[in-house]
């Protein structure tokens, strides 16, 4: 499973890169998490708020950084 | 099911708590000042205190009132709704809604692109998108909290009104102006793929949860910058005479202005900080048109957001965006010096 985190490296960004790496742990999922920090490669995505989850291409949260449990479900969800 | 009341009751619960202690506040204070503090006469240092100690929690019980009902109402926007809503709109109605939208739509400044970028791909005018960037962040639920428990209803319903237009007519002359061209180039050829899915609607309940994120979000975030504020605004209540600054300051130097604007645009603070000590500077002598001058360009032209956008703006729109804001800043601090207040 490919994982992105888009967002122009503001520190929300960064929280939801270690919440998702967590998350990940957690859930012992072996997943590579690739943060996207280059606008012109965020946009590709459409989003318009940062910071943005990407699952395997596709865009399944904006602008907002979840609580853990919603995101572990996102995750095992879209494995 | 059972969950949902309960969030219900709790708010419903909460909101006489809150009328009590806010209508109470400066019997409350007073209590703490005189009795436990053991104050007794009217010094400096007595005044500073009571200012604080009154001041304080006036303004983050408001503030959290407000910025739980505006969270709420947040949650019935999106970038993405606002986006659509403005598409193919004529320019000056445009220029309006996209100005309105500016206040509801959940907007962080690190967005700011993204959002830009979204709205220019959609085929929303230039000028139109401008209009929402100038709004967004100049008229925020923290802004008007802090203008209506520090200088009352008025000023905050000046300060909105002139927002407005400032952004709304500031938004129109840009787009008149023709500047696509000054957007970075390859804005315009980007392709973007299909975005997020659609949003999932909301129950009340989550609705509430949200508004609740956004409280401790934003008041973890700016008390202590309120608290900083308010202590600044205190020391020089009780300390420095009135009418201190009239002179530099007052209506009657026509230079006031423009000064306090381009003070402003360097100093990067969020309206919790600096809105206190703007109080004061009035209570002093400075001119109300003079200060907000200087809090809307403090919050509406900062330095850090200008450097944000210069990845997708080239300098010249950069630098006539902030001319034809700050112009709209100048005029309305100037109105107010002399047509309103003499």
């Amino acid at each position: 499973m490919k994982i992105k985190i888009l967002g122009t490296g503001c520190a929300r960004c960064k929280a939801l890169f270690r919440l998702t790496t967590k998350a990940l742990g957690e859930l012992k999922i072996d997943a590579r998490v690739e943060k996207v920090e280059d606008i012109r490669k965020i946009m590709e995505y459409a989003v318009m708020r940062t910071p943005a989850l990407v699952i395997n291409e596709k865009v399944v949260i904006s602008g907002q950084i979840p609580k853990i449990a919603d995101l572990k479900k996102l995750l095992t969800n879209n494995l | 099911m059972n969950s949902i009341k309960n969030k219900i009751v709790a708010v419903i619960l909460l909101i006489p708590i809150w009328i009590i202690i806010y209508t109470n506040l400066q019997e409350i204070s007073d209590f703490i000042v005189f009795k436990l503090f053991k104050m007794t006469d009217e010094t400096h240092l007595t005044k500073s205190i009571r200012f604080f100690c009154y001041e304080v929690p006036k303004v983050l019980l408001l503030l959290t009132l407000i910025i739980f009902i505006v969270g709420i109402i947040r949650t019935y926007f999106s970038p993405e709704k606002t986006r659509k809503a403005l598409e193919g709109k004529s320019l000056f109605t445009g220029n309006v809604m996209a100005s309105l939208l500016g206040i509801v739509t959940p907007f962080c400044s690190c967005s700011a692109i993204p959002l830009f970028l979204g709205f220019v791909e959609a085929g929303i005018p230039l000028g139109v998108t401008f209009s929402f960037l100038i709004a967004a962040p100049m008229i925020n639920e923290v802004a008007v909290v802090l203008l209506i428990g520090l200088f009352g209803w008025k000023v905050a319903v000046i300060y909105v009104i002139t927002g407005l237009t400032i952004a709304i007519l500031a938004g129109f002359i840009l787009e008149k102006l023709n500047l696509n061209k000054y957007v970075a180039d390859w804005v315009f050829k980007t392709q973007a793929k299909q975005g997020l899915e659609k949003e999932e609607s909301m129950t009340i309940n989550q609705r509430i949860s949200a508004g609740g994120v956004v409280v401790k979000e934003i008041v973890g975030k700016i008390w202590i910058y309120i608290l900083l504020g308010i202590a600044v605004g205190a020391g020089a209540h009780g300390f420095v005479p009135d009418e201190y600054l009239a002179g530099a300051l007052g209506s009657q130097n026509w230079y006031s202005v423009p000064l306090a604007i381009l003070t402003g645009i360097p100093l990067y603070s969020n309206a919790a900080g600096i809105i206190p000590i703007v109080s004061v500077l009035i209570e002093k002598g400075v001119s109300l048109g003079t200060a907000l001058a200087f809090m809307m360009s403090v919050i509406a032209l900062s330095l850090p957001e200008i450097i944000i956008l210069k990845k997708v703006l080239k300098w010249q729109l950069i630098g006539i965006f902030v001319l034809v804001v700050a112009t709209g800043i100048a005029i309305v601090g100037l109105i107010f010096n002399y047509i309103v207040f003499t």
